[in-house]
């Protein structure tokens, strides 16, 4: 590290966003080519069914003759649109509960702390096959299942966060001042608040959108005609003894790409965001 | 009391309030969850009796299953069953829920020690490695992979392992937990190890890259202490350094981990079962919730949180043993 900042005095930062801005480019291109590539390219024809990757077929087709990269790249947005949904609702979630239990009496605290156990004590799969189950299985079900358990490691850290920064001298002058609690929330703690959320929610998305497949794989969730990224890998299961590889290596890499990238982006972001890095 | 064993105690009496509050909680809110689903379980159960009903008899079943009372007495019914063993009858398998779960956990528990003693032993291994070699190469691969098996989805994996090796290369079958065709009285213990092991090592997969991580960090520690430096002074080499102060800080705190990560190996367990067909209580809970089969799902998810519950009572308790100055919990 010391080597590269000497070898690069001004560049490093420069480097790290650059690098974010391409990161994003990049998702937002996978992401537009999702939405916009037309249903047709994705409907295929029994004629080419079942076809290795071929140049015409990049990732080949699956048993009804459909192009499994069209397929897979409209599974990805789909994926990607209730990731970002989920994660969006669990920060705010987090957000709240987060800041009462810091800011609140001390038996509000104990009963979040008493929730966030309770919500870790089902495993999230159990629990989100539940929600999905009380919502008659479908979009909302995944998106409330996801919201609800994705939460709690982002309410703790951001109740760690503000309980460190309401101890700090210029909160207590503020206050001494005369400020109202909601006139400190807005001034002192959420600027400090907002980095730290949004490089929560950027790293909270990949776990849903990973989560979204496993629920969708195992039949919860969306239906299956949907092309959602689950759903084309829990079809190629039934054809994995006939050498039909590229069906489920494909699309999974994919999916794994595209999570390694999200996760790749939250770090560059933290680099850049948080004053500790933001100077380098 | 003082000591040790005095602590101990507190903390187990402590948590176990804490776990049967959770354990009520969880039971009322998955109660009312099934509850407020569209999914009508007598319709579900008629389906599975594959026979014409007619209406008195539905209504008959209505009554007997006792759908029409109200929602709050419902749960105390249930509430009071279930302390007196009786979870009810599944809809899908038409046996008690109870007998289901505990033969069903029977499988589940084969694959899920096994994943987990694997995952404990490789993650800690590799933890070593890095702590050991910290910065340099082998530290940065091992990194590296942990980070990127983070981001794979166990399912996928299990997909991958089973083109691999049981499609290409036919050295593992493809899954159930033993020969097809074969009645489950008769199937060796030899069978039962042979199919369980491409499961185990996909769940394995899962969870070592976390151990690792943790291990490394916390034996950088410990290799940045002034003891250490003093006993490389004295002239110990790395290995001794790794066996006289190394292990026996990292390994407690190491296990402690494991023991509180019991929700995400029953959470992946769900999913490697059911890429494997292997018969335990991850596929008969996809199942349950597929086929509307409440009360098995309702007995699985509280089962799970009683599992999740016990793993974390453990962790606490060995935290006890670790930390003297960790501070009791208030209760």
């Amino acid at each position: 590290m010391s080597i590269l900042k000497i070898s690069h005095p001004a560049g490093r930062r420069t480097r790290v966003v650059i690098l974010t801005i391409l990161i994003a480019l990049l998702l937002i291109t996978i992401y537009a080519m999702g939405i916009f590539i037309p249903d047709e390219a994705a409907a295929g024809s029994f004629l080419e069914a079942g076809q290795p990757p071929s140049w015409k077929h990049p990732f080949g087709t699956d048993m009804l003759g459909r192009d499994l990269l069209a397929r897979t790249l409209k599974g990805m947005a789909v994926s990607m649109t209730i990731g970002i949904a989920a994660s969006a609702v669990s920060a705010v979630i987090a957000v709240i509960t987060g800041i009462a239990a810091a800011a609140g009496s001390r038996y509000l605290d104990a009963s979040i702390g008493w929730l966030i156990d309770l919500v870790m004590s089902i495993p999230h799969t159990i629990l989100v096959i539940l929600i999905s189950f009380a919502m008659g299985r479908g979009l909302k079900g995944l998106l409330i299942g996801i919201a609800a358990t994705h939460w709690c490691s982002l309410a703790r850290l951001i109740r760690g966060e503000v309980l460190q920064l309401r101890s700090r001298q210029y909160v207590a002058v503020s206050r001494r001042l005369g400020r109202s609690g909601g006139w400190i929330l807005i001034h002192h703690l959420l600027p400090h608040l907002l980095p730290q959320l949004l490089t929560g929610l950027i790293l909270m998305f990949p776990h849903a959108i990973l989560h979204e497949a496993s629920v969708s794989f195992l039949g919860f969730g969306l239906p299956p005609e949907q092309p959602a990224i689950g759903i084309i890998l829990s079809e190629s299961m039934r054809y994995l003894s006939t050498g039909m590889w590229w069906s489920a290596v494909l699309p999974g890499l994919v999916l794994v790409l595209i999570v390694l990238l999200i996760d790749r982006l939250g770090e560059q972001l933290r680099l850049i965001l948080d004053p500790g890095s933001a100077q380098e | 009391m003082k000591g040790i064993p005095g602590r101990l105690v507190r903390i187990f009496f402590s948590y176990s309030i804490k776990m049967i509050s959770l354990l009520l909680a969880v039971s009322a809110i998955s109660f009312v969850l099934v509850t407020a689903s569209p999914i009508d379980p007598i319709q579900q159960y008629l389906l599975g009796l594959g026979t014409a009903v007619s209406p008195q008899q539905r209504a008959e079943i209505e009554d007997y299953w006792g759908v029409n009372e109200p929602p709050a007495k419902r749960y105390l019914d249930w509430l009071s069953e279930l302390l007196h063993g009786n979870l009810g009858e599944s809809a899908l398998y038409r046996r008690p829920v109870g007998e289901i779960i505990s033969e069903r956990f029977q499988s589940s528990l084969a694959l899920m020690l096994c994943a987990w003693l694997l995952s404990g032993m490789i993650g800690f291994i590799l933890g070593c490695i890095m702590g050991m070699y910290q910065n340099r190469l082998p530290d940065r691969i091992i990194k590296k992979i942990c980070y990127i098996l983070s981001s794979v989805p166990t399912f996928w994996l299990g997909l991958v392992f089973l083109l691999v090796f049981s499609v290409w290369l036919k050295w593992f079958p493809i899954g159930f937990s033993g020969p097809v065709g074969i009645p489950e009285s008769q199937v060796t213990l030899r069978q039962r190890l042979y199919h369980l092991i491409l499961p185990a090592v996909t769940l394995s997969f899962m969870s070592f890259a976390n151990i690792a991580l943790h291990t490394r960090q916390k034996l950088a520690e410990v290799l940045g202490s002034e003891y250490v430096l003093f006993a490389r002074a004295r002239g110990e080499g790395d290995l001794t350094i790794l066996l006289r102060h190394g292990l026996r800080n990292i390994l407690i705190p190491g296990l402690t981990l494991q023991f509180a990560s019991f929700a995400e190996l029953f959470g992946g367990s769900v999913m490697a079962e059911n890429v494997f067909s292997y018969p335990g209580l991850g596929s008969a809970a996809s199942a349950a919730g597929l086929s509307g089969d409440v009360p098995l799902l309702l007995g699985i998810t509280l089962f799970s949180a009683l599992f999740v519950c016990t793993g974390n009572l453990i962790a606490n308790l060995l935290y006890g043993i670790i930390d003297p100055q960790i501070k009791e919990a208030a209760p």
